[in-house]
């Protein structure tokens, strides 16, 4: 089998930081419960509060203002959910605002929790995007109302890397009185976020995602702001989120950031030089392709590219036999018989959904691995085409 | 070869999948007796088979599809399995006489990719309607009511007759309807109509 491997999947999830790693081993010992009040505990306490305290000046945030989760997805539903649900407090929230607006394009965590909110009896909006998966701001304008209580747009895309103007969307949104939250899970870590910049009132992220462990991440809700915890039964996070603290994660989490936040400009800036190499390697090598996302406002590290006629899954299982890891839009990838929800909102219509691979790119990342995919790459294309019943060599 | 047990499909799978058997590559000058296609991209599966047919029997068949590994390896497999085998008996292929020579798949894999069979059969009824025999196409006049699955008019009939009387249980069986869904109304109209014939 292929000895060599290659990982290009980071918006799955990145590799730990070996520094990271480093201060979770030394975390372990500190076993204690940290909301108890004997020494062991108030020991690890301080710990984490140090932590929040880091985190919070990371995205220009109050330490009061950085609630942990259990990750992305959590912190998503906690914002949602608190907002709508007449029976937990949603109604008293935001009197008289009972509308949600999203975005056709927003991680399963927003989407799949809309559509159940949706299911509940409330009603939800879901925003068009372009050709290059930024929000059509005319339809916004028609969506958005007195009615509007939540805008929930996300900061950066994990499939395409189209990086939607928050600034401006959360802008709208306050005009209209509505209260604004991100999904930034793609962007902490990756691009500069700055809460009062953004002018966010709730933003989402998760450590795994800038080389910290999984399982840990943050709620950041604005001081004033409605909120209602998503998990009752303890003191923890104020009474906004209970149970018990998770060290550990917390800990790799706090290390995690105060290594991003040194890196993060030497790591985009080398990842942006890999991506064009990336991109105009597959142009040359490879004809009848189409790259998926803004051209300029895109993370550095992502590049999907759909090529006609080649179906995504079996691109994605000839690469794993070759030692590289990379992800698909194709509905085979997902178990379910629908291609990615993300480029069919772009309009780019479900073959080049189904034929669509990304490739995301990390700190570990090399200039060597770029050219061994460029190099494997082809002939995996033109031996997948050579079996398409829709490929015939003279595509568009 | 180490940890062959931990891909995604099993080892039979795997070997068709690298290394595809009886694949169409001149599709140009291939001179068939018969060629089928089913599927529909945007489902994400298309599969094309063609025969050539001698003495009532499959002298060769060649393929081709848009699809994922399942879908190739499962084609693969089923040209190996017809080539030698009289027309009679490869007409009643089905999925799982594939999936048992590929050892296992994921249920979702089978609904989704294992369309050889059908590829097959309309290979074979074209090679019927080629050589003046339509009195052999059992299916002949089947109308396809939802493309992404190739279910047709026939197929909900059968449901029906098996009992089916909503549209969820119609989709359960058949699976109709799953990926695009532009097919409901039409479905629906001829489960109403079915209903009507078979009775509460």
């Amino acid at each position: 089998m292929n000895a060599r491997k290659v990982y290009m999947d980071y918006n799955a999830t990145t590799p730990l930081h070996p520094e990271v790693k480093e201060s979770m081993r030394r975390g372990f010992e500190l076993y204690a419960n940290p909301s108890s009040m004997h020494e062991f505990g108030r020991t690890v306490r301080n710990q984490l509060e140090l932590v929040r305290q880091r985190i919070a000046e990371f995205i220009g945030a109050g330490p009061e203002e950085i609630i942990y989760t259990g990750g992305g997805s959590e912190s998503n539903n906690t914002v949602l959910k608190m907002l709508t649900c007449a029976l937990c407090g949603g109604a008293e929230l935001s009197p008289g605002r009972a509308e949600i607006i999203t975005s056709a394009i927003e991680h399963p965590s927003i989407i799949q929790t809309a559509q159940h909110l949706v299911s509940m009896g409330n009603t939800i909006h879901f925003v068009k995007v372009d050709r290059n998966g930024k929000v059509d701001m005319n339809h916004f304008l028609e969506l958005i109302s007195e009615r509007t209580a939540l805008v929930s747009i996300m900061y950066a895309n994990n499939e395409i890397g189209t990086i939607q103007d928050i600034q401006s969307l959360a802008e709208i949104a306050h005009r209209y009185g509505a209260l604004f939250h991100t999904d930034a899970v793609q962007a902490v870590g990756k691009i500069p976020v700055d809460v009062e910049r953004l002018g966010a009132d709730y933003l989402s992220f998760s450590a795994h995602k800038f080389y910290g462990p999984k399982g840990i991440g943050v709620l950041y809700a604005r001081k004033g702001k409605p909120y209602y915890p998503f998990i009752h039964g303890g003191h923890q996070e104020g009474g906004r989120r209970a149970g018990t603290m998770n060290s550990l994660g917390i800990i790799g989490m706090g290390s995690a950031v105060e290594l991003i936040k040194a890196e993060m400009q030497e790591i985009e800036e080398r990842l942006l030089r890999l991506k064009q190499r990336l991109r105009s390697g597959i142009t040359e090598r490879i004809p009848d392709i189409t790259i998926n996302g803004h051209p300029e406002d895109s993370l550095a590290n992502t590049l999907n590219v759909s090529f006609h006629g080649a179906e995504g899954e079996a691109v994605l299982l000839y690469m794993d036999l070759q030692g590289i890891a990379l992800s698909t839009g194709s509905a085979c990838s997902s178990g379910s018989l629908e291609p990615s929800h993300v480029l069919l909102a772009t309009g780019v219509g479900p073959e080049l959904a189904h034929g669509s691979i990304r490739f995301s790119m990390g700190r570990e990342t090399t200039e060597d691995e770029v050219d061994y995919v460029l190099e494997v790459l082809p002939a995996v294309i033109k031996n997948v085409r050579k079996m398409s019943t829709v490929y015939s060599g003279e595509c568009k | 070869m180490s940890n062959t047990n931990m891909w995604v499909y099993t080892d039979i799978v795997k070997e068709h999948f690298i290394n595809p058997k009886n694949v169409l590559e001149d599709e140009e000058h291939y001179q068939d007796d018969g060629k089928g296609i089913v599927g529909n991209i945007k489902c994400g599966d298309q599969m094309m088979v063609a025969i050539k047919v001698s003495n009532d029997t499959i002298t060769d068949c060649k393929w081709k599809t848009y699809g994922c590994a399942s879908a190739i390896a499962s084609t693969s497999v089923m040209s190996e399995m017809v080539i030698g085998m009289s027309i009679d008996k490869a007409y009643t292929i089905r999925p799982e006489d594939i999936v048992k020579e590929l050892g296992e798949l994921p249920a979702h894999k089978i609904h989704c990719s294992v369309l050889g069979d059908r590829a097959l059969r309309k290979a074979i009824e074209d090679y019927y309607n080629r050589s003046g025999r339509t009195d052999k196409v059992v299916r002949e006049k089947a109308k396809i009511i939802c493309q992404c699955m190739n279910v047709t008019d026939r197929d909900i009939e059968e449901a029906v007759r098996k009992g089916d009387r909503t549209y969820e249980k119609l989709q359960y069986r058949t699976k109709l309807g799953t990926v695009c869904g532009q097919c409901k109304d039409k479905a629906e109209n001829l489960l109403h109509e079915y209903i009507h014939l078979f009775g509460d």
